[in-house]
């Protein structure tokens, strides 16, 4: 029976769980009003799960629905609880991973999220559990908790987790426990098929619950990963540190390092200059000036190591609108023109992706924003017919320009076959591959210009025999690995001259 | 000399008394009320130990390198790494030990120096401080990582003209980073020594050796060691546990270093964090 209500709310955008939550909170609040003020602590019970869920109301799991980097979604049946197998009984919550095909979801993700005020965790120090997996060893899971489809302000996330075919106990540090009076998210997993090659696989876990080992120590919060880094912001940027690989690490008894990917709440930033940057308690940071700030942090008093140094030019150079009509134009993103729907700005292709970001609001203007940057696409909802089209346009910004710029740009139909693309170079091409002619010279660009380049549509050619009729699929690649901090792109439209 | 206690002295003492933690979470009169007995019967916390009569007590008083009419320095690497291929250099610089706010720091640095790749310091009272028989304690906050051994023990004061293991050695506390949790204390004589030697684990429940101060110590009488952490005896062992002469009828001297790698603890590795520092709040001898 929760089946239903869990699509409904998965359904429901998050900011909606929000209004309904802080409804059930009034009400909630208005009885308690008149009890004993001592009755105001939240309930403290440790376990989550052990031959049954504990004290986690009816409609506590809620599986991670479709989203921009997952069109598809984890499958919504995952989670069952097992009869058969258990540690230490024969009870356990069962999750079967979906192969990676499967059309009711690729993986399995969750989190259990419990109704009400949520729990004083103060007490404790670790979210614990055992768990196995079949038919074989498994890697690259996904534990935590901290997650409440609201803003998940204490969120706390081991990666890279083996499970293997006998029970073994897993520990979730608590990054900083007194911050937890009233939590809500109980558990969090999600699980794919990356290290099966696709093949699904179950797995179970038992004796979930929260704990006070005492025996972990030697916490060391960091930065970017401890690395002191600096970026260029704009007046009026707004971001949040956990963009900045937030962690805390710790020594478990077992001597083994477990690192914890921790929320910015758990931390406490201090901007160097707060009229060039504010930093909120929630790690949300306010560009509010010229010039240079350091951000540093400490989690319990204990100081991070590395640091992201912003630096403020002034305000973010708006690239300028398109002059050809909105009738020549088939437009993919821009904001002079009506853009035609796409699933996503950062396909987010593992595994060998690492770009981040996609789109962001600078001074009001939408622009592609991409980090980390080694290759990108963009996919289009529906294929488009690009036959009467002569040009492919595209602006790009880069605020430092590496010495190597080689840039590869293409666009194809994803479901025509093989060798049905076009490609061009921006700036270089260093494997002098014929198939990519150069377009716009690495000399043409200047730091912190937008650069506009434009891309005539190849006639139909041996070699690479574009789908005029159905490109679905636009990507750029940093093909020379040259170092391309950030990338802005905007006014991305195909043309007819 | 030692034997009547400044004031500070007995302060330091009671801060130190495990439980007074435990009970913090009682009631504020009822802490003062045990604060007060407390400070009236120091030694009576460990009902584990029998002898109370102060012959030594090295608190780390003063600032800068330990006194030098107590302690020695071994320099170096020894034979062989100091016979188990230990990975330090031992020097007497400041960086690697010295005495700071009443407590000694043993310092390892990761460094390339004379040949090592690691630097770090080793004592001993041989020739200025030796004991036949007593309780031997020390309290210490532990270093952490994977290679990091520091120890706590005594060598025969013959050392010198009966080669080891013949000498004796006791081993009051020895500890690896890589096993934040556990301690052993262990004796080595004749047919009893390194891989055989007589040992024992000591683990902490819910607790490690590296979050805060734990006491050390040993009871050692004719033909009998007790083994001790804090208020709990954890070994005994006489004549008839071990298979070989018993060597521990006779002074010993006192050793306190922090050895990097080796045969035992294996290398430090990539996740080892350096320096680490074992702190020593003090070494007291009783009767």
């Amino acid at each position: 029976m929760y089946k239903n209500i869990v699509i409904k709310c998965s359904i429901i955008k998050f900011h909606k769980i929000g209004l309904c939550l802080l409804s059930f909170l009034f009400v909630f609040g208005c009885q308690t009003d008149d009890e004993n003020l001592k009755d105001t602590k939240n309930s403290d019970t440790a376990e989550v799960f052990i031959d049954a869920p504990a004290g986690m109301g009816t409609d506590f799991y809620k599986p991670y629905g479709p989203d921009a980097s997952n069109p598809v979604g984890s499958k919504f049946t995952a989670w069952t609880i097992d009869k058969k197998e258990g540690y230490n009984s024969a009870i356990a919550m069962r999750f079967d991973v979906p192969n990676s095909d499967n059309p009711e979801g690729n993986y399995a993700g969750a989190a259990f999220i419990i109704d009400g005020v949520g729990r004083d965790l103060t007490s404790y120090d670790a979210l614990t559990f055992w768990a196995k997996s079949s038919p074989h060893g498994v890697t690259n899971l996904e534990f935590g908790f901290g997650e409440d489809f609201g803003e998940n302000k204490y969120q706390v996330t081991i990666k890279g987790v083996s499970l293997g075919t006998t029970w073994a106990k897993y520990i979730i540090p608590m990054p900083d426990a007194s911050k937890l009076v009233k939590e809500r998210g109980m558990f969090r997993y999600s699980a794919n098929t990356q290290g099966t090659k696709g093949k699904g696989f179950i797995f179970w876990i038992d004796e979930l619950k929260f704990e006070k080992l005492g025996s972990l120590a030697q916490l060391r919060p960091l930065i970017s990963n401890g690395e002191d880094i600096e970026d260029i912001k704009f007046l009026g940027n707004s971001f949040s540190m956990a963009d900045y690989s937030l962690s805390q690490t710790f020594n478990m008894a077992s001597g083994v390092n477990q690192k914890v990917t921790a929320a910015p709440s758990y931390f406490s930033f201090v901007s160097s200059n707060t009229d060039v940057a504010t930093v909120s308690d929630a790690g949300i940071v306010n560009i509010v000036g010229i010039g240079i700030s350091k951000i540093t942090g400490s989690i319990a008093g204990v100081s991070a190591v590395g640091s992201l140094t912003v630096k403020v030019p002034g305000i973010f150079p708006i690239a300028s609108d398109p002059i050809l009509p909105q009738s020549r134009v088939i437009s993919v993103f821009s904001d002079k023109y009506a853009n035609i729907p796409v699933n996503f700005y950062n396909g987010y292709w593992q595994p060998y992706q690492t770009t981040e970001g996609g789109l962001t609001v600078i001074s009001s203007q939408n622009v592609l924003n991409y980090t980390k940057f080694n290759f990108v696409g963009t996919g289009l909802k529906n294929p488009i017919d690009i036959s009467e089209m002569t040009h492919f346009s595209v602006d790009i910004l880069m605020l430092e320009l590496p010495t190597d710029i080689d840039l590869l740009l293409t666009f194809k139909n994803e479901s025509s076959k093989p060798n049905t693309f076009q490609q061009n170079r921006i700036g270089q091409n260093y494997q002098l591959d014929a198939r990519a002619p150069v377009v716009f010279s690495d000399t043409q660009f200047q730091a912190g210009v937008w650069a506009t380049i434009k891309v005539p549509i190849r006639p139909k050619s041996d070699i690479a025999n574009l789908d005029k009729t159905g490109v679905s699929v636009i990507i750029i690649e940093n093909i020379k690995s040259s170092k391309v901090k950030t990338l802005y792109m905007d006014n991305m439209y195909f043309y007819k001259e | 000399m030692y034997k009547i206690f400044k004031q500070e002295k007995m302060n330091k003492i009671n801060k130190n008394l495990m439980f007074i933690k435990a009970i913090l979470f009682k009631s504020f009169l009822s802490v003062l009320t045990l604060f007060v007995i407390s400070s009236c019967s120091t030694n009576e916390k460990q009902t584990v130990v029998t002898k109370t009569q102060l012959v030594m007590n090295e608190e780390f008083d003063v600032d800068g390198a330990p006194k030098t009419e107590l302690w020695s320095y071994n320099l170096g690497t020894g034979n062989n790494g100091w016979g188990n291929n230990e990975l330090q250099y031992y020097t007497d610089a400041s960086q690697n030990i010295k005495v700071e706010g009443g407590m000694l720091k043993i310092t390892a640095i990761k460094e390339s120096y004379m040949g090592s790749g690691y630097t770090s310091a080793r004592i001993l009272t041989k020739g200025k401080f030796e004991q036949k028989y007593g309780r031997i304690e020390a309290r210490i906050k532990m270093p952490w990582g994977k290679g990091l051994w520091p120890a706590f023990w005594m060598l025969g004061a013959n050392s010198d003209t009966v080669i080891w293991p013949q000498c004796g050695e006791i081993d009051i506390m020895e500890y690896l980073g890589s096993k934040p949790t556990s301690m052993f204390g262990t004796v080595h004589g004749s047919g009893y020594s390194g891989g055989n030697a007589i040992s024992k684990n000591y683990t902490l429940i819910n607790d490690r050796f590296d979050n805060d101060f734990h006491v050390f110590g040993i009871e050692w009488g004719e033909n009998y060691i007790n083994y001790y952490v804090d208020d709990k005896l954890y070994n005994q062992i006489t004549p008839k546990d071990v298979p070989g002469e018993w060597v521990f009828n006779q002074p010993f001297y006192i050793i306190l270093n922090m050895a990097v790698g080796g045969n035992f603890p294996g290398s430090p590795n990539a996740e080892t964090v350096f320096p680490q520092t074992m702190t020593i709040d003090y070494v007291r001898v009783y009767q």
